[in-house]
């Protein structure tokens, strides 16, 4: 087990090297010089080459690349050319309500999606099964960030049971930071539970054929037992992998989704950033992002250590 | 090829699937025949006209016809997904060939390059490439294109290495039957169902993304009557004019359903596992 | 219905008929079939594949006959009880514990995600109520007696760590731990190595010396049929066609069909030649009148369109075809 775990620790480090390359120059490729932007007006040679000077970027880029990677291991993720605030410290206070939202939502996937699958599942073509394969269709379907806006005509405007936006944390009070999160989880979490559910279905599906569950049967178990104790535990890597490769939508979606709700998170950062030509908060962001997806689909696979005993030897 | 049409044709989902499209599809092509009013046309007389009487959905809060525009809006859902998809398709199972069938060192660099675009959630790397080409048309389909090639590099180059094995491969090799040959006449038929499936269902994620890259205002230009523009314009209207943005939000959810179900549908006539489950 | 207090028969089936509803049609798979089973009788069930037998098993247990497309009928008598008419629930009391079941292929048979001893032992948490760690120290008595060496770890091993005998072992000890008084045993050799095959049939033999279980034993092979069984009932397209006890049967086949059968096995030192049985069993989507075996059979009449109920030619050898009984 340690074998695997170390091989896949080691595994990880090319990909994160790649993703901060990729992150670094396709920052650098978005057009418009910084300089430019900044002094607007009062633009002159000089001015531009102080500023580009204090910030490095009259080096070559390979050269700006390492200092940047060697700012990134230490902790330094370089200022804000807009506000000229450590980035740093920008995400620090972004991640919290990233975190919240898509945590939030995958609670909700694997609460609602996970059982209703097995059921689906067990229930196969029969009421149940057409319903969740119906509910599956139209969860994938239906565009998160639509949902969101109906969310909020619905529950906000009309019947006044949510806030249509903005942000309260945890610290101001639970109630009203779950008021203020509900909305934007749900119009997340739709479409990811949706997806878990129906891979949960088709995982279950596929086990309840195999000759160990007629066999529990034989034994005289009871079909709740049976797939509680049986068909659940043989399904966790399919369902893992898919929770998984779906935080990768979560984090994605969360981009749109805090733009919606207008919640101060990393993805509206990245936009943000985006729309200032904001390069190093830019890099800073989306390479968290990147990282977090890579870091999550690690701890899956880690996982599958306990539920499948035969990567354990 | 016969076979497949009966079953195609005896599949529920798949039927049902093709009908929507259809519809989508004609709307599409029919655009100007059909659509009451020009899209672009603004009416200052009949602005955020709520829907019925001579503008079936409403208009907008400049006066433009909503149906005509969501009908016009198909359009351009349907040239992004089919290009930007096309381009995945060439590019990725260009890829997955290359990688699968050359192995070595070939495929190390491919199969490197696909795990580090899988380690960027789909909307960021969109987001991130749209940052570098610049909000247009032609843009976004290039970046959804990039986006999804990484998925069919994998589904190919997983079915090469399975198929490059088997034994009419090996024996067509042993005849000397040039690389290219092999590849055309034997690999390619045999990856066709997964690529056919993985193709339905990335038409329908790509007109997800168009609408949610439009809708964050860097994604086709804003004069284009894109679903996902409207969606964005009929947000800032959702509490005085619901209908600006509730219509072309079911447009999408209708079209990306039919891509979905057909792509359920035709996993179903095509994954032999699956087959005769009943029986 | 006086016969279901015969004290002798532990296991009484009669008239059982299986059908299934598929895509290509209504297949009639079980045709009125009529056994009985008595305490410590071995009761080989053999056929091609395809001909009802591990059905007639399966539907025993109710593991058949409970989806909308099956459909099950007829009688078991166990104990003066219907058990094919008992609720699911009754009938879940049953399985493992007085009837128990073991399947062809071992390697599947197993939940590979957990460990074997909790898996052996499961049966007595459900039927007998012990709590988890009773239930592994009787399990792992169980594999031990069943001759897993070193049983105590081996029970905390997955599946994956057994060789195909050893888990067919752990199957066969699982399938004895509420001590059955029928094992229900479908091709438990077929999957495995010869060697281990009679390893396994060794095993069987001494179950039923030791325990006195009655053992319905179904598979295709002649060959297990004559090392282990007492009683052999040849099964072809969906009905019983010659039944009587081993020596008997193996001495004097009558049917034509069984004698087909036993001109396909290869006897060591013999130098006849091998003759495959022409043509193929018919497909059970079809209802035919009278003996199903007529187009294959080298001594086909007229007559065979009609009856087909067993009959006794010698004491305790029925056979189906009225032929044999006419020439001799």
């Amino acid at each position: 087990m340690l074998r695997y775990i170390l091989k896949r620790l080691v595994s990880i480090i090319p990909v994160l090297l790649g993703i901060s390359v990729v992150v670094f120059f396709a920052v650098r490729l978005i057009p418009g010089d910084y300089a430019t932007v900044t002094l607007g007006t009062q633009y002159t040679e000089e001015a531009a080459a102080a500023l580009r000077q204090r910030y490095g970027l009259d080096q070559s880029i390979i050269t700006q690349y390492f200092i940047w990677l060697k700012g990134i291991l230490t902790g330094d993720f370089g200022f804000s050319y807009i506000s000229n605030q450590p980035v740093a410290l920008l995400l620090f206070s972004r991640v919290p309500v990233t975190l919240e939202l898509t945590l939030f939502s995958l609670l909700m996937a694997v609460l609602v999606g996970i059982p209703m699958g097995y059921w689906a599942a067990c229930k196969r073509n029969r009421m149940p099964d057409s319903a969740v394969t119906v509910l599956g269709l139209l969860g994938i379907s239906i565009p998160g960030f639509w949902l969101g806006t109906m969310l909020v005509l619905l529950f906000s405007l009309t019947l006044k049971w949510f806030p249509s936006g903005g942000f309260v944390p945890l610290s101001e009070g639970i109630l009203a930071n779950l008021r203020c999160m509900f909305l934007p989880a749900l119009a997340l979490g739709v479409a990811v539970s949706a997806v878990v559910m129906r891979s949960s279905r088709s995982a279950m599906i596929e086990v309840v054929d195999q000759e160990y569950m007629k066999m529990g049967k034989a034994k005289g178990l009871s079909q709740t037992r049976l797939i509680l104790k049986h068909g659940v535990k043989n399904t966790m890597i399919q369902v893992l992998t898919i929770l998984g490769l779906q935080t990768g939508s979560l984090l994605g979606g969360s981009v749109v989704i805090e733009q919606i709700f207008s919640l101060p998170g990393v993805g509206s950062l990245a936009l943000q950033a985006i729309n200032n030509r904001d390069y190093l908060v830019l890099q800073g962001t989306v390479l968290f992002i990147a990282v977090m997806f890579v870091l999550i689909n690690l701890i899956v696979d880690l996982l599958y250590c306990v539920v499948n005993p035969q990567i354990r030897y | 090829m016969k076979e497949f049409m009966h079953r195609f044709l005896h599949n529920k989902l798949a039927v049902a699937g093709s009908l929507i499209l259809l519809l989508f599809l004609l709307s599409a092509v029919l655009a100007p025949v059909i659509a009451p009013f020009d899209p672009y046309y603004m009416d200052s007389t009949a602005v955020l006209m709520p829907p019925g009487g001579k503008h079936l959905l409403g208009t907008d809060n400049m006066g433009r016809d909503i149906l005509s525009r969501i009908i016009y809006g198909s359009r351009i859902s349907l040239q992004v997904s089919l290009v930007s998809v096309s381009i995945a398709t060439a590019a990725g199972v260009f890829l997955g060939v290359l990688a699968g069938y050359f192995g070595k060192l070939t495929d190390g660099i491919i199969s490197r390059v696909i795990e580090i675009m899988f380690a960027f959630p789909e909307v960021l790397l969109a987001l991130l490439i749209m940052a570098i080409l610049g909000p247009s048309l032609n843009n976004i389909m290039i970046a959804i294109g990039i986006v999804y090639t990484p998925i069919f590099a994998r589904i190919t180059r997983g079915a090469v290495l399975t198929v490059k094995e088997s034994l009419h491969v090996e024996a067509a090799r042993s005849i000397g039957v040039s690389d290219f040959s092999i590849i055309v006449r034997h690999i390619l038929p045999n990856v066709l169902a997964p690529i056919l499936v993985q193709i339905t269902l990335s038409l329908a994620f790509a007109i997800l993304s168009e609408a949610a890259l439009s809708f964050l205002g860097i994604g086709v230009e804003p004069d284009i009557p894109s679903w996902g523009i409207m969606l964005n314009n009929g947000k800032s209207w959702i509490e005085i004019a619901w209908w600006v943005g509730v219509f072309p939000g079911i447009a999408i959810a209708l079209a990306v359903l039919g891509f979905n179900i057909l792509g359920d549908g035709l996993r179903d006539v095509l994954d032999p596992r699956l087959r005769n489950v009943e029986n | 219905m006086k016969e279901e207090n015969n004290i002798e028969n532990l296991l009484e089936v009669r008239n059982l008929q299986v059908e299934f509803a598929t895509r290509q049609g209504h297949m009639h798979a079980v045709r009125g079939v009529n056994f009985s089973l008595k305490k410590g009788e071995i009761l080989g069930l053999v056929g091609e594949s395809g001909c009802g037998k591990s059905v007639t098993a399966n539907s025993l247990l109710g593991l058949v006959g409970k989806k909308k497309h099956e459909k099950v009928t007829g009688e078991a008598w166990f104990h003066g009880e219907n058990i094919l008419d008992k609720p699911e629930k009754e009938q879940q009391k049953l399985r493992g514990n007085k009837i128990a079941m073991i399947f062809q292929d071992p390697m599947t048979s197993l939940n590979p995600v957990l460990k074997v001893g909790r898996q052996v032992g499961e049966v007595l948490e459900i039927h007998q109520k012990k709590k988890k760690q009773d239930a592994l120290e009787e399990a792992i008595i169980q594999l031990q007696k069943v001759g897993i060496p070193s049983a105590k770890e081996r029970a905390e091993d997955y599946p994956f760590q057994f060789s195909g005998g050893m888990r067919q072992r752990a199957i066969i000890a699982s399938s004895l731990m509420c001590q059955p008084e029928i094992l229900i045993a479908d091709e438990p050799t077929t999957a495995l190595d010869v060697t281990i095959q009679a390893q396994i049939l060794d095993l069987l033999r001494e179950l039923r010396d030791t325990y006195k279980v009655a053992i319905l034993l179904i598979t295709h092979d002649l060959g297990v049929v004559a090392e282990l069984c007492d009683t052999v009932a040849v099964m072809y397209a969906g009905e019983i066609v010659e039944k009587a006890s081993a020596g008997e049967l193996f001495s004097h086949p009558l049917h034509p069909y069984t004698k087909g059968l036993m001109a396909c096995v290869p006897v060591l030192g013999r130098k006849e030649k091998l003759i495959p049985i022409p043509g193929q069993p018919p497909k059970l989507y079809e209802e035919k009148a009278g003996c199903q075996f007529a187009d294959r059979c080298p001594k086909r009449r007229p007559e065979c369109s009609r009856d087909t109920s067993l009959l006794e030619i010698a004491p305790g050898h029925y056979v189906s075809c009225k032929e044999v009984g006419r020439i001799g």
